[in-house]
């Protein structure tokens, strides 16, 4: 498919003739009313403010943020599709994107209108009952930039009339959300240093949240806050602390300044404590600890940021010293249960953590899948490694493996069944070493993994937790490991897709599939849910395309 | 002859022979190469053996250098640079790759003997491995075709899939480029009529399966409908141990298919 380039293009608009009868002033009446209309609907649609982003549950037909709301729950309180009707689900539009590689976008939907974006950075926005487009816009990309894991890009922030992208080369960039056009566009970092963005922003109050990537180049990991009227930088966390801050000390040497922690999924927002929680990934070099002793703060970590400094109230370090590359950049799910409000995250080691999210204290830490690096735990509850977890120059076999227990892909907490839906997968990996100098720009992970024969095949789940206890209540085994994210509902319903191809409709209460749709594309994107005309649709990104499905 | 010699006096190894390379390029080789290739470039899941002095596509190291750089059309060997994840390696790196291959090229001392003429006699004869594999277009299907298994394989790891079948089913690609991870498990189903089919497994979903059975008819079945579903990683081939066929008898079959793959 031919680049845009930096243009946005409309399509399927149909021109508007002059009646040639018609007199000057008619014509002119009409221009100005045209004008007035259109000023009118402008002003009265695609406006998201931040009112609206705190009181999303308050317009459930839309889904403004990439969780769905600030709080991470992925959770719809649609119900017109529901465990009963939902075997008559039919695919209702299918978009082809032209886009190759991993498509893991998380669609908006605001008063009828879907927008997404796809591999390559392109963005666009479709007509919500349809799939028609109204707009398209790809970035021109350098030829040389450095995304750690493909070409992708996991969706936009929607504030005011805009919508909000990061690029591959590190560029943020706002979007009119009515043409495409670009509004401002700024540079957050070099790309050629191993800078990019693949994750969807966040709007806050009037400020746009957004994490870096580049765990595998040796970057200084942070993340920044933009003005979303004029594109300034408000504020940057650097998640690696400089000389004379605290936690700097937990790098040997100058390993600091190629410390990692980047910050590459979105994290959520608490309005009653003005608190993000954003999570954090790997130190640098991913599975080799040598050279940054230490316990490398605030890599594999849940930060509390104030949203309007960027200053930290709290952080919780999941893996202390990482040498597995597991990234903590899973989403961090605000929920209250026992009277206690908690975050909750299902961690790629492999443990499923609930803190007190005003302290964030530890509350609980277990296993809800494979673990071998572990057997016991700190005085606050938190896993330790054990002695034989480190990778060593003929190899060690290590679970989870080096994908994780799970990965970037979002999970769902459905406040009527009570319980935290997963992807997860069992596998382990045998980690080598492979001592590696760093090069500005330069791949940088200073070992090596490969898949364990020992534990062929590698196995593939959706699994429930409940929250209160840790304890995995159900399991549903897919027939390979899947990328896919979960979707809950207020129909009882639980969505998710595999590596095969399927979008899954599960019963919430029991992880029986109840409907299945076969898209012909791998799935590495998590579902949302939204209403046009008072019709409820589910619709999910796989293969090259989005699709939308609604009842029969 | 002229341009070839040009050719290769140009791209001469600058680092031929040199240790500290060979080192440097045992990591760039774990890194990069590896998870197809192997540790110790020995051959893996889908990347043949590099310490065999005989190469299919590489004769010298200048062709290595093309070959690592531009990838192989039309195999899973991508160029360097293409796998999504950043810009790939420099010249140097490249050079100290294969200085690293070299190195464990001479440390190799496998040579493979054996009849290759009694070997392909019990390939379509005695050894019954016809029935189910093919070579050169002749055999059967429902095992994984062996013409080019000696390039992909150690000979160790061809000796150890005859005697031991069900230790390591074949491997399925990994994930990255998986379109079709066949891994020949076995399978035994019940239809709803009662008939019950045993076979390999061709390729799988939650809600479907696909089937050759051991008369290579292949059977597209609904899992919900089925009155039993039953998947083993027990391998459809029977295990050859040295009553069947003796050591000797193994290394003129490894010895067959390896003069196959040389041609």
């Amino acid at each position: 498919m031919k680049a845009q380039g930096e243009s946005s293009k409309h399509l399927g608009r149909r021109e508007r003739r002059e009646h040639p009868r018609r007199s000057q002033r008619d014509y002119r009446r009409g221009i100005f009313l045209f004008l007035l209309i259109a000023l009118l609907s402008r002003y009265s649609a695609a406006q998201v403010t931040f009112e609206r982003l705190v009181n999303s549950s308050k317009e459930p037909q839309n889904w403004m943020t990439y969780s769905g709301d600030y709080s991470g729950k992925r959770f719809s309180p649609l119900n017109q599709i529901n465990a009963t009707n939902a075997p008559n689900m039919v695919a209702k539009w299918v978009y082809q994107t032209g886009a190759t590689g991993k498509f893991e976008t998380t669609p908006l939907v605001v008063d009828g209108t879907l927008y997404a974006t796809a591999p390559d950075d392109r963005a666009f926005a479709l007509d919500a009952r349809t799939g028609r487009p109204i707009w398209m816009y790809q970035r021109q990309l350098p030829g040389d930039i450095r995304p750690c894991c493909g070409r992708v890009n996991r969706g936009l922030a929607i504030l005011g009339g805009k919508v909000f992208l990061g690029t591959l080369d590190a560029h943020v960039i706002a979007l009119d959300a009515e043409t495409g056009a670009v509004v401002w566009d700024v540079t957050a970092a070099d790309y050629r240093t191993g800078h990019s963005f693949t994750v969807a922003p966040l709007a806050v109050k009037n400020l746009i949240v957004i994490g870096i990537s580049g765990g595998e180049y040796g970057i200084r990991g942070f993340i920044d806050a933009y003005d979303a009227d004029s594109g300034e930088r408000k504020w940057r966390f650097y998640t690696v602390p400089g000389p004379g801050e605290p936690g700097h000390d937990t790098w040997e040497g100058d390993s600091w300044k190629v410390g990692g922690a980047p910050a590459w999924n979105t994290g959520t927002y608490d309005p009653s404590t003005n608190q993000i929680f954003w999570p954090t990934g790997n130190p640098s070099p991913s599975n080799r600890g040598e050279g940054r002793a230490g316990d490398n703060l605030y890599s594999n970590s849940l930060l509390a940021l104030n949203a309007d400094s960027g200053k930290l109230n709290w952080y919780f370090q999941f893996t202390k010293h990482d040498e597995h590359d597991w990234d903590a950049t899973q989403v961090p799910v605000l929920l209250d249960a026992g009277g206690k409000k908690l975050i909750a995250q299902a961690d790629r080691n492999g443990f499923f953590y609930t803190l007190d999210r005003t302290t964030g204290k530890l509350l609980s830490a277990t296993s809800y899948a494979k673990t071998t690096w572990t057997d016991s735990k700190d005085t606050d509850g938190r896993p330790v490694a054990n002695q034989n977890a480190s990778p060593t120059l003929e190899g060690h076999t290590v679970c989870p493996g080096a994908l994780g227990a799970t990965n970037y892909m979002p999970p769902t907490y459905d406040p009527q069944s009570g319980l935290f839906y997963v992807t997860a997968r069992d596998q382990c990996d045998i980690f080598s070493t492979a001592p590696q100098p760093y090069e500005a720009g330069h791949a940088f992970y200073g070992s090596a993994y490969f898949p364990s024969e020992e534990a062929e095949p590698y196995l593939g789940f959706l699994k429930a937790i409940d929250p209160a206890t840790g304890e995995v209540k159900h399991k549903f085994q897919h027939t390979s490991p899947t990328w896919s994210g979960v979707l809950s509902t207020a129909g009882g319903l639980v969505f998710s897709g595999d590596a095969e191809g399927n979008f899954i409709a599960f019963d919430a209460t029991s992880l029986k599939p109840v409907w299945h749709f076969q898209m012909g594309g791998a799935v590495y994107a998590a579902p949302i849910a939204f209403a046009v005309d008072g019709k409820e649709y589910v619709a999910i990104a796989a293969g090259s395309a989005v699709y939308a499905f609604g009842l029969r | 002859m002229l341009l070839g010699f040009v050719v290769v006096a140009v791209a001469q190894n600058p680092l031929a022979g040199d240790p500290k390379a060979a080192k440097a390029g045992e990591y760039e080789f774990r890194i990069n190469c590896a998870l197809c290739h192997g540790l110790g470039a020995r051959g893996g899941g889908r990347g043949p053996d590099l310490t065999r002095a005989q190469k299919k596509h590489a004769h010298n190291d200048a062709e290595m250098f093309q070959i690592i750089s531009s990838g192989i059309p039309g195999t899973a060997m991508p160029a360097n640079g293409t796998n999504g994840q950043g810009v790939g390696m420099t010249d140097e790196e490249i050079w100290q790759i294969i200085t690293y291959i070299g190195s464990q090229e001479t440390k190799s001392s496998v040579k493979i003997t054996g009849d290759v003429a009694h070997g392909k006699a019990l390939f379509f004869g005695d050894g019954n491995c016809s029935l189910c594999h093919m070579v050169s277009g002749n055999g059967g299907r429902l095992g994984p075709d062996l013409t080019s298994v000696a390039g992909s394989r150690t000979r160790e790891a061809i000796i150890d899939s005859i005697r031991n079948p069900s230790r390591r089913l074949a491997w399925g690609l990994t994930e990255a480029t998986k379109e079709f991870p066949q891994e020949y498990e076995s399978v035994t189903v019940v239809t709803a009529e009662g008939k019950q089919i045993k076979g390999v497994i061709l390729n799988e979903d939650s809600f479907t399966v696909q089937i050759m059975d051991p008369g290579e008819h292949i059977h597209l079945l609904e899992k919900d409908k089925l009155k039993s579903f039953q998947k083993s990683r027990e391998s459809a081939m029977p295990k050859y141990d040295a009553d069947v066929l003796s050591d000797k008898d193994v290394q003129d079959i490894v010895a067959f298919l390896a003069n196959v793959e040389a041609k």
